[in-house]
């Protein structure tokens, strides 16, 4: 019998595990730079991966449903590049239109690969590919690559939440992570307390289970798709803010990021398994990574190789358990009973 | 009667897949609902369950309201719940969110009420006398266990007839006998139960009358008292068969496969066992008895930790299945369909694929002519239907299906055939092919282990039966020497 899960939180043993390795690093960076545990790095870190968390918990709803998505970071620097045009056409806009501009985007990418998916069933990897390379191709070809830095002045005002003088600097906290923590709420709602949200999980864990007890698998194609492409809009005008500029490729790249930190945090890539906890603990143990490995004076080039390798061991040891890779290397056929 | 059916009929692009069929169950009634694979068993639940829509003409009665334009969702709201066979649970949910899952239903934005399902749940387990852990993820339940859990979500829709499809095909005898009880205590609440099923000795048992269709017609409802298994067996084939044992004194004949204290552990132990030239040697017991993890074993794909294989007198080392197809070896998996067959490529290349390098032309390339002959060949040794070599064998029945797998092994020209439970989903009708095709390799010499948990298929068809339990040869009986009931009897204890 496997450790009981909190079912609210779903700390399992894929979390249980994120947490003792995440605070090891910690410990050991802590102890070896005199700059890691400071107020001022940690709040750092945690307004740069604010926007990875954004991504990470719209990603984790698509995986959780039992589908895949590669398109949501360009669909985010679309979704940038439409809300600036669409803002300045409006004579400027504020906060409030600007996310409801950038959610109506990011939904609307979201919900041409549901119906792509649903509607002419491909499955989704294959159509997420080719919007990936429409959006991205589309994007670049008709701005011909050129930036906006022409953002109305509230996009890119820097809203501080809240600042500490310490002794290594001013520790602040920025708006991306109150953003940040009102969209993991918002998931977790959606996840753990809607019913909307347990019917994603049985899709993903039985689709013909699914279908036969009634769901309505379009409506949640386009929930799930839906809900990525919003939170991949937020997070597009999150890294602009962050960024000060609108640049078409800056996100180009970030969806295996997301989706390696995801699928550590324990999503299963075929569904049903999951949980918000574990995908935010994987964008964390990602970042504190190539913070540590930053602040140790490693080359960056050192960064993926090294995290490559922490997520093929994580994977490795979540698939077959430490137990069955240290009583060596018998072959077990693996049996399903008919 | 609480369901009434007359004059249903479906067709299928051509295909007339029900006849004017009539059907009834009374409430509260243990009903077996009877007939071959492809007999419209399946497509007459689908119509009950609003799947599919009859032609025009049918009448549906259900408490004597006509229930035309049924949809599934009016047949649940109506009580009609089925159990299908790969029971449509959700693995990664607990327990008690399984059983209570339609609470979770409907549209819009609701909140999931944790612990109404938790009640919900526990109220059906204990009305049913089981008791399970609610907390539990379902992937962690047997498959007996499983079943409880899509009985229990059945139940707590109010379900006042109950469809179970093949409900026992994976359950031992006591999971089964468990599972009865709960079928009993149903009937006894007024819910009446259609069992769709071919394992026919246990319809006997619960159920009060068995309808029986065959080819779309129904051949009619006959109660199950004084029914017996050689009689509904031939009402659903439309043929007799004499059912007489086979065995034969081998011990003459030379020693073509030894097992000698064979181990693996945690699989099985201490096996040895012996099959002679022209011999069939059927492996009983349980499932879970390690007769499966033996027969790999034997074909070089489950390493054993000790012990010796000895092939024509010479010790065999087996370091994977490529070396027991060259040794001679053939095995025919239980999960035909998945492992043994590769569904979408075409009839000739299955049967080529283990012999591929035997086929070699000029240059070394694949000769399609070669190819040809040898699927021509074993196409016509073993009577398989088929289109044209090049169709895929996604097109052929369960039967053939399984002959194109027997093609495919024996194009190999082994010494010891290994069948792992052949007949699973296969016809009865079709089962005495396969069989007749064994027999008759057998007579040709060839060596053959029958592994099969049906214990009536081993005794029919066997030298010599091997009783396994708990990874071990536990005992040997001879085929008419030992009474049927007492080996039943001995295998289920």
């Amino acid at each position: 019998m496997s450790m009981r899960r909190n079912p609210l939180l779903g700390i399992g043993s894929t979390e249980r595990w994120l947490i003792v390795v995440i605070a090891a690093m910690c410990l050991f960076l802590g102890l070896t730079t005199d700059t890691f545990l400071t107020l001022v790095n940690l709040f750092d870190l945690l307004n740069i991966s604010a926007v990875n968390v954004i991504f990470a918990a719209g990603l984790l709803v698509v995986l959780i449903a039992g589908g895949i998505d590669i398109s949501f970071a360009v669909a985010a620097s679309v979704t940038q590049y439409l809300t600036a045009l669409t803002v300045g056409h409006l004579g400027g806009g504020n906060w409030a239109i600007g996310f409801a501009v950038a959610s109506c985007y990011g939904f609307a990418l979201g919900a041409l690969n549901a119906t792509l998916i649903w509607r002419f069933r491909i499955i989704s990897i294959v159509v997420t590919i080719a919007t990936f390379n429409l959006f991205f191709g589309a994007l670049m070809f008709l701005t011909q690559g050129v930036s906006i830095y022409d953002l109305p002045d509230w996009w890119l005002d820097r809203i501080i939440l809240f600042e500490f003088d310490t002794a290594n600097g001013y520790a602040e906290l920025t708006l991306p992570v109150a953003v940040m923590i009102v969209v993991i709420v918002a998931t977790w709602f959606l996840i753990r307390r809607t019913t909307a949200g347990r019917q994603l999980y049985a899709m993903g864990d039985n689709p013909e289970g699914a279908r036969r007890v009634g769901i309505n698998i379009a409506a949640m194609h386009y929930l799930a798709y839906g809900w990525l492409g919003v939170t991949a809009g937020i997070a597009g005008l999150m890294q602009a803010h962050y960024a000060q500029e609108v640049v078409p490729n800056a996100l180009y790249g970030r969806e295996l990021d997301v989706l390696a930190a995801v699928v550590l945090g324990g999503a299963r890539l075929g569904g049903g398994r999951g949980t918000l906890l574990g995908a935010i603990l994987g964008v964390a143990l990602v970042a504190i990574t190539q913070n540590g490995l930053n602040l140790l004076g490693v080359s960056p080039y050192a960064f993926k190789m090294i995290v490559g390798a922490v997520i093929l061991v994580a994977i490795t040891l979540s698939n077959s358990g430490m137990a069955s890779l240290l009583s060596g290397f018998r072959t077990r056929p693996e049996r399903v009973p008919s | 009667m609480l369901l009434r059916l007359d004059n249903v009929s479906k067709v299928f692009g051509g295909v007339q897949a029900l006849r004017s069929v009539s059907f009834d169950v009374a409430p509260g009634e243990v009903l077996c609902l009877a007939g071959e694979n492809g007999s419209g068993k399946s497509t007459l639940i689908k119509i009950i369950s609003g799947v599919y829509r009859p032609e025009p003409g049918a009448t549906m009665l259900f408490d004597g309201e006509p229930i035309d334009g049924l949809t599934p969702g009016v047949a649940r709201s109506l009580g009609i719940q089925v159990i299908w066979q790969d029971l449509a649970l959700f693995p990664e949910m607990s327990v008690a969110e399984n059983i209570a899952f339609e609470r979770n239903l409907g549209a819009g934005l609701r909140l999931v009420d944790y612990s109404a399902m938790r009640d919900a749940a526990a109220g059906i387990l204990a009305r049913l006398g089981v008791t399970l852990d609610l907390d539990s993820p379902l992937r962690e339940l047997s498959i007996a266990q499983r079943q409880i859990v899509a009985i229990c979500r059945a139940l707590i829709a109010d379900a006042r007839l109950v469809f179970m499809d093949e409900p026992t095909a994976s359950l031992s005898q006591a999971e089964t006998d468990a599972l009865l009880v709960i079928v009993r205590r149903l009937s006894a609440d007024g819910i009446a139960v259609v069992f769709v099923s071919h394992r026919l000795a246990e319809v006997l048992e619960v159920c009060g009358r068995v309808t029986v269709l065959r080819d779309g017609r129904n051949v009619g409802t006959f109660p199950t008292q004084g029914m017996t298994q050689t009689r509904l067996t031939e009402l659903m084939t439309g043929q007799t068969f004499d059912q007489a044992v086979r065995a034969a004194d081998h011990s003459a004949s030379a020693t073509v496969l030894e097992v000698r204290n064979l181990t693996r552990r945690g699989d099985y132990e201490d096996v040895s066992l012996t099959v002679r030239r022209g011999e069939v040697v059927g492996v009983t017991g349980r499932l879970g008895a390690g007769r499966t993890e033996l027969a790999l074993s034997l074909f070089g794909m489950n390493r054993p930790d000790g012990g010796e294989i000895l092939l024509n007198g010479e010790p065999l080392r087996l370091r994977s299945n490529r070396d027991a197809i060259d040794a001679g070896i053939a095995y025919v998996s239980e999960d035909r369909l998945s492992l043994g067959l590769v569904q979408p490529q075409s009839i000739a290349d299955n049967t080529a694929l283990p012999v591929l390098d035997r086929l070699l032309g000029a240059a070394g390339l694949l000769s399609e002519k070669r190819k040809s002959v040898l699927v021509s060949e074993w196409v016509r040794r073993l009577s398989v239907k088929i289109g044209r070599p090049e169709d895929a064998v996604s097109t052929l029945s369960g039967g053939n299906q399984q002959r194109i797998v027997l093609a495919k092994w024996l194009a190999t020209e082994p010494k010891v055939l290994i069948l792992d439970s052949p007949t699973v989903g296969v016809d009865v009708g079709a089962r005495a092919g396969i069989f007749a095709i064994v027999h008759k390799l057998a007579e040709e010499g060839m060596a053959i282990i029958l592994i099969s948990d049906e214990i009536p298929e081993v005794y029919f068809n066997c030298d010599r039966i091997l009783h396994m339990r708990d990874g071990r040869l536990i005992d040997e009986y001879l085929p008419g020497a030992t009474p049927i009931d007492r080996i039943e009897s001995h295998v289920h204890a």
